[in-house]
């Protein structure tokens, strides 16, 4: 290698570009795995699917049951109460009852209001949020914010006539 | 003998000289009030904090099926458990407590204006790490608030654009908040104080080149600077006196008042408690949190209600040295500031109904408002002090000071000519 290689800058700045571009990709591939171990792991994913027997809850009765660790209420709702449901769209975020539910007797959504996340209690027709007075109806939809949304509906599927499966379609 | 160790130490560190520079001889304006004593203060809670938190993890377990009993545990059976964790309790919310008063003294003297910018900013860091930690340590207990806290503020990051999702669930490590959530959170926890403590020397190297500031704005002579020890040593000492009887006061008689009791229930991810506050120190913007009826709008306006401050040093342009104390309208605009944090504190405590968020929303527009408003304010208040006629040696000051500016300005200007 003469004298004149050693000198040539232009190979030199390419050198140090060169090797900091190739660092920095390594440096940015070791992160890769330490950001990734901060996501839910194996055991979590695994219990992204929750099965539920639907033979003991009574018409107008509701029940809590645990999906990814939130609560979903499954509600069986009486003749009148899907009456009451399909009658209106909502107010603040209009859906019509029969987008929201598979067979209109089983109402399952996520009971995670969607202003701020609190749970809302099941009080008279429909669901009172009592962190900051939001109120949905028998559909789950809003009919008081400040919610911006309806109660989400979890992707689930029935297995059997009174089985359901919640966390896939 | 002492004296020769010293003398070894000397050739090969520089201790005496660090001592004498930095610390016994360090150079301090004689005319600090007892609102100097802050910064001491908030260095001296960081201290026991680290401390009584490495004693409280020893005792404590970072796992959900344990946690809450844990704490129960360092209570009843621990020595001295029930102690230490009510001087770490107490002393989180003493900590927000000095570090206010020293931001509220910073503000009111004007000291965050140049050369002190630097000061200012790191300042602006160690608070968003303050909280950081403080909003972390408040899931180890995991009772209802505790969970419901970080439920709604980890819920905040579905504001990120595209991966607001996605974040969310990584921060949380499982869907909700979770066994993952409170072990990364303990680990956290644990780890940020020494980013603290880290930003903190910053803090001081940067003081140590600018010097404090003093009540008079103006930077004093040399004459007027007497050394650190005694004189401050003692004064800092007198202060921190003051304030461990009142943080005495909380530890031993009134523990309990600071901590929410929904917190002394268990988490229960199933059922969300009536009403959800956070620790007092976060009311004012929270209250600004919750006036935006926009998630992300609410989201964007509470970072900026924190960061906001940063820009302090661009906003106000008045060229009067000193404080609020010789700016009439400044020193109103402060306290006129100082009112609306408190209506937002209340604001922010108080279940919300239709009246408070009005409230709450006119608060939040007088809080951003008064900072849009500097700029104008402290123009036409510099205009107005200098035609009601300044001393002869302010305006003396100011000239020399915009002369000096000009130089400065010039100098690398000159220099570059210098060279072609």
């Amino acid at each position: 290698m003469g004298n004149e290689t050693l000198s040539d800058g232009d190979r030199r700045d390419f050198l140090i570009k060169l090797t900091s571009v190739v660092g920095g990709a390594g440096v940015a591939a070791t992160c890769v795995p330490f950001v990734a171990s901060m996501n839910p792991s194996s055991d979590v994913l695994a219990k992204a699917e929750t099965e539920v027997d639907l033979t003991d809850i009574p018409a107008g009765g509701m029940r809590t049951v645990a999906w990814q660790g939130k609560p979903v209420f499954i509600l069986r709702r009486t003749p009148e109460e899907i009456q009451a449901a399909q009658s209106s769209n909502g107010i603040i975020d209009p859906e019509p009852d029969s987008k929201r539910v598979q067979k209109p007797e089983w109402l399952v959504v996520i009971g995670v209001c969607t202003h701020m996340g609190c749970v809302p209690n099941k009080e008279g027709p429909g669901w009172t949020c009592h962190c900051h007075g939001s109120q949905y109806d028998d559909s789950g939809r809003v009919v008081r914010g400040p919610a911006p949304h309806n109660l989400e509906v979890p992707p689930y599927h029935f297995v059997a006539e009174n089985k359901i499966v919640i966390g896939k379609a | 003998m002492a004296h020769r160790i010293i003398n070894w130490i000397d050739h090969r560190f520089p201790l005496s000289s660090f001592v004498k520079h930095e610390l016994t001889g360090y150079p301090t304006p004689r005319n600090l009030s007892y609102w100097w004593n802050f910064g001491f203060l908030a260095g001296f809670v960081l201290v026991l904090q680290v401390a009584t938190g490495i004693f409280l993890a020893m005792h404590y377990k970072a796992d959900i099926a344990m946690s809450f009993d844990s704490i129960q545990h360092i209570m009843r059976d621990v020595n001295y458990g029930w102690l230490l964790r009510y001087m770490h309790a107490v002393g989180a919310s003493a900590f927000f407590f000095v570090i206010f008063v020293h931001m509220a003294r910073t503000l009111y003297y004007g000291s965050f204006r140049a050369p002190r910018e630097l000061m200012w900013w790191t300042g602006q860091v160690l608070l968003l790490m303050l909280m950081a930690t403080a909003f972390m340590g408040y899931l180890l207990p995991w009772g209802q608030m505790s969970f419901w806290g970080a439920t709604v503020i980890t819920n905040l990051f579905r504001a990120t654009p595209f991966i607001g999702d996605q974040v969310v669930v990584w921060l949380r490590g499982d869907y909700m908040v979770g066994d993952a959530t409170l072990t990364r959170f303990f680990a956290l926890h644990y780890l940020f104080p020494f980013l603290i403590i880290g930003a903190v020397v910053i803090h001081l190297v940067a003081l140590h080149t600018v010097k404090s500031s003093n009540p008079s704005g103006i930077n004093l002579a040399d004459k007027d600077n007497i050394p650190f020890h005694p004189y401050f040593t003692i004064k800092d000492l007198y202060g921190l006196g003051l304030f461990l009887i009142v943080y005495s006061v909380f530890v031993f008689f009134i523990p309990d008042s600071l901590i929410e009791p929904a917190n002394n229930i268990p988490a229960n991810p199933m059922q969300t408690p009536n009403h959800i506050v956070p620790e007092w120190y976060f009311l004012p913007f929270y209250a600004i949190l919750r006036s935006v009826p926009n998630l992300v709008g609410g989201v964007v306006a509470m970072a900026l209600s924190v960061m906001i401050f940063a820009f302090m040093p661009f906003l106000d342009r008045s060229r009067i040295p000193g404080g609020a104390h010789y700016r009439p309208i400044y020193k109103l605009q402060f306290y006129l500031f100082l009112l609306d944090m408190l209506v937002l504190g209340y604001v922010g405590y108080v279940p919300p109904t239709s009246q408070t968020l009005i409230i709450g929303q006119i608060a939040t527009l007088c809080y951003f408002g008064s900072f849009f408003l500097v700029p104008f304010i402290s123009k036409a208040e510099e205009r107005w002090l200098m035609k009601r006629g300044l001393p002869l040696e302010v305006k003396e000051l100011i000239e020399k000071e915009s002369h000096d500016k000009e130089m400065r300005k010039r100098k690398p200007l000159r220099r570059k000519e210098g060279t072609v």
